[in-house]
């Protein structure tokens, strides 16, 4: 079943901290160019999923395959974990974006200061590069962050909850660039609250409780039954809970 | 005007060996204080400070006050403690400051009982305070090769070191140099204090660090600039703290230490970025 045009493949994969899945044997894959939402109750494991991509999380079990190897992805992580008193500028911080080019030492060529300035246009904030961060307001952070993720130019993007807090405005402006990804065979994966935002934006969609709960199509796995099933499933947490046997036999 | 600045460091020796010294301790220690500082770990520098003792006092155990033999131990010590706290925290749910904490109140206790076995006062005097007016060749090229060492290792290590602190999670996930970035660093942290360790003891080697560094944040939000200015406010202090020392018969690594402090204090209430000054009146608010 699996196919080369998975950008992400699980088997079996189960994500946790310590010894307590968070994400419970997931199996399936994102094919490669589709625009997938993750959607889920709070505590469902969206967030741990994402890391598991990503790769600082290992996996408790199983393996996540990505298409080739090295192949790059760009992270969004939630907003609240910058440190936005460092005094940086916001042209440095978007200039970050070209890490996997410029990497420790490598310095940053003239059309590398012309893309930097296409995707600071991109996102609406010609003028601010000399600001430091720390002056920002949460929706300007959000557009240089996205900047910089245009700029990591990457096959696969993940975004977790990047409309939190943010603006109508701002949310459309982003909303953009997220259907230009999508446009350019990008693999898009976003971890969203607002499920009209992802009826209207999201083909493909992830319903997720700990276990997967629906994975296809958007208008058939937002069902009311599956929405019910998934806030069901997101239980207390066990202290007696036993080992989990399944898939070892 | 001669007599006050310039006489005192031209006729005497010592004083020509202390000023070399304090400028190799202010070049590296200042840029290494401002990283410390921006990634909020001013007080760790403070505690790895306490963490050279014992190994410091080994050396002195085994060879007396021989520069070689404090150097090693005190870097070997240093390393143990800063990488252990940088593991336990990394890996552990510990958070750096506690394990850091557990850490050198070890080796701390464990250096005052070292150094208790076999030691005069005076030898006790010199290993908490330094003797940063007998600065001998070897020891003067140790701060030299250190401060050397350092600012090409910033150099090298700019770019993650500044990503590590503003965005680790975006770092590691474009790039494994996190870990190693930080290790390095924390290495560079224990080269200082083991520098500063020889001209002013084991309770103010760290003072040449962080004083520079919090008062080059009041003169700039620019990471480059403020790097610049610790180095200037370091050399400023050392050479005031000299002369201040020479002219009041003061002892030499307070007085820099103190010097140091003053000019902390002033960029407090004068420094244009926040200075206390400017947050009381701020003038008349802009149109945009």
């Amino acid at each position: 079943m699996s196919s080369a045009t998975a950008a992400v493949r699980f088997d079996e994969v189960t994500l946790g901290y310590g010894r307590r899945p968070a994400v419970h044997h997931l199996d399936g894959e994102i094919p490669a160019g589709s625009l997938i939402a993750v959607v889920g109750p709070n505590g469902a494991g969206k967030s741990t999923l994402l890391k598991g991509i990503v790769g600082t999380l290992k996996p408790l079990e199983g393996h996540i395959r990505l298409k080739g190897p090295g192949s790059g992805i760009a992270y969004l992580p939630q907003a609240a974990e910058i440190d936005r008193t460092f005094p940086l500028s916001v042209y440095d911080l978007v200039a970050m974006g070209l890490w996997s080019r410029s990497g420790l030492f490598g310095g940053i060529a003239r059309r590398d200061h012309i893309k930097i300035e296409e995707a600071l246009a991109a996102v609406g904030l010609i003028g601010f590069e000399r600001r430091p961060i720390s002056t920002l307001s949460g929706g300007q952070m959000q557009r240089a962050l996205f900047a910089r993720l245009l700029l990591q130019d990457a096959p696969v993007i993940l975004l977790d909850e990047p409309f939190t807090a943010i603006d109508a405005k701002t949310t459309a402006d982003l909303l953009d660039l997220v259907r230009r990804w999508h446009d350019e065979s990008r693999t898009v994966v976003a971890v969203l609250h607002d499920l009209d935002m992802v009826r209207r934006t999201f083909p493909q969609t992830l319903l997720i409780a700990r276990e997967p709960v629906a994975w296809g199509e958007t208008g058939e796995v937002l069902s009311p039954e599956n929405l019910l099933k998934a806030r069901r499933m997101v239980e207390a947490y066990d202290p007696h809970a036993d080992v989990c046997h399944r898939g070892a036999a | 005007m001669v007599d006050l600045f310039y006489a005192p460091l031209a006729e005497f020796e010592f004083m020509q060996r202390a000023l070399v010294g304090v400028i190799a301790i202010a070049l590296g220690g200042g840029p290494v204080g401002v990283f410390l500082m921006l990634r909020r770990m001013s007080l760790t520098g403070d505690a790895m400070a306490h963490a050279i003792l014992p190994g410091a006092a080994v050396g002195y155990l085994l060879a007396g006050l021989s520069l070689p033999a404090m150097t090693v131990g005190g870097l070997f010590a240093g390393v143990i403690v800063a990488v252990a706290a940088g593991l336990v925290s990394r890996f552990t749910a510990l958070k750096e400051d506690a394990s850091l904490a557990a850490f050198y109140l070890l080796s701390l206790a464990l250096g005052v009982t070292i150094v208790s076995l076999r030691g005069s006062n005076v030898d006790l005097l010199h290993v908490l305070f330094g003797t940063v007016l007998a600065l001998d060749d070897g020891t003067l090229l140790l701060l030299a090769s250190i401060s050397t060492i350092t600012v090409v290792a910033l150099a090298v290590l700019y770019r993650p070191l500044v990503l590590e602190c503003v965005d680790p999670i975006f770092l590691r996930s474009v790039s494994r140099s996190g870990t190693p970035t930080h290790l390095i660093f924390l290495g560079l942290v224990v080269l200082n204090l083991v520098g500063g360790f020889h001209a002013l003891g084991t309770l103010l080697a760290v003072g040449m660090m962080m004083l520079p560094a919090a008062a080059s944040r009041f003169w700039t939000s620019d990471i480059t600039m403020m790097m610049l200015v610790s180095v200037l406010v370091g050399i400023v202090s050392g050479i005031s703290g000299l002369l201040l020392s020479f002219h009041a018969e003061l002892p030499a690594g307070p007085a820099i230490i103190l010097s140091a402090g003053a000019v902390y204090v002033i960029s407090l209430v004068l420094g244009r970025e926040g200075g206390l000054l400017w947050l009381a009146w701020p003038g008349r608010h802009l149109e945009a």
